[in-house]
């Protein structure tokens, strides 16, 4: 399932592959989906749209996020390809 | 995957001997061994069974780190991070962390840091199953 999450002028987008862990996999109903985000977009940006896609999403404060298997910033910058991961509060061992 | 760690991530039943036997060096003077078991209560409730979920590729990952970080940290010989995703009833084993080391008081310390920091840092969650319920554990609310 292909998401359009913003609308934009130029065909400057990108596609991004997002998973989801623990709650928030209850949250969206879903284990991952493919977007088309606009190009050079941040973290925070990146949140603020699935927040408006989706009711319930969290705040950016309640969980961390990977991008390709390593956690980053919320001004971290996604390029082509990239696969960010919702990360809630771990609760492992 | 180096000589001195080991990092499993399984729906199998984990093994306490296999994690012994890896540690286990002629040159340590002793084996720490942490053992996880799902505990039948929290906050006064009682627990029916765990059900463990991973971001597998990252939590092999993390886990790896957390191992050479407590080779760097601590002077140990060998390590093993065990873990374990899917079903546990009560008293069953999620988790074992096994060092070795010449002397002993590395061993402790790197067990200790190692059980602490994955904790904190590898994306596996659990989700708590009651009689009447369910819900995802949040340890740091």
């Amino acid at each position: 399932m292909i998401v359009l999450l913003s609308i934009f002028t130029e065909n400057n987008f990108m596609h991004i592959k997002i998973l989801f862990f623990g709650i928030v996999k209850d949250i969206t109903n879903s284990n991952s989906l493919d977007l088309e985000v606009d190009n050079s977009i941040n973290i925070e940006r990146f949140i603020q749209l699935l927040q408006e896609t989706f009711q319930d999403f969290p705040t950016i404060g309640d969980f961390t996020v990977a991008v390709n298997e390593e956690y980053v910033e919320k001004n971290f910058v996604l390029k082509n390809n990239d696969i960010v991961a919702i990360i809630p509060p771990v609760s492992g061992g | 995957m180096k000589e001195n760690i080991s990092i499993i991530l399984t729906s199998d039943k984990l093994n306490l001997t296999i994690c012994n036997d890896f540690v286990k060096d002629d040159a340590c003077g002793g084996i720490a061994l942490f053992v996880g078991t799902v505990r039948n209560h929290t906050k006064g409730k009682e627990v029916l069974r765990l059900d463990f979920s991973a971001y597998k590729p990252m939590a092999i990952k993390e886990m790896n780190k957390i191992a050479e970080k407590a080779i760097e940290k601590f002077d140990i010989s060998k390590i093993a991070i065990h873990h374990a995703v899917g079903n546990l009833k009560v008293g069953e084993v999620p988790v074992i962390i096994a060092v070795s080391s010449a002397h002993r008081e590395a061993s402790f310390k790197a067990c200790q840091y190692t059980i602490d920091t994955l904790k904190r840092t590898v994306p596996i969650w659990k989700k708590e199953h009651f009689e009447d319920g369910e819900i995802w554990v949040n340890p740091h609310p």
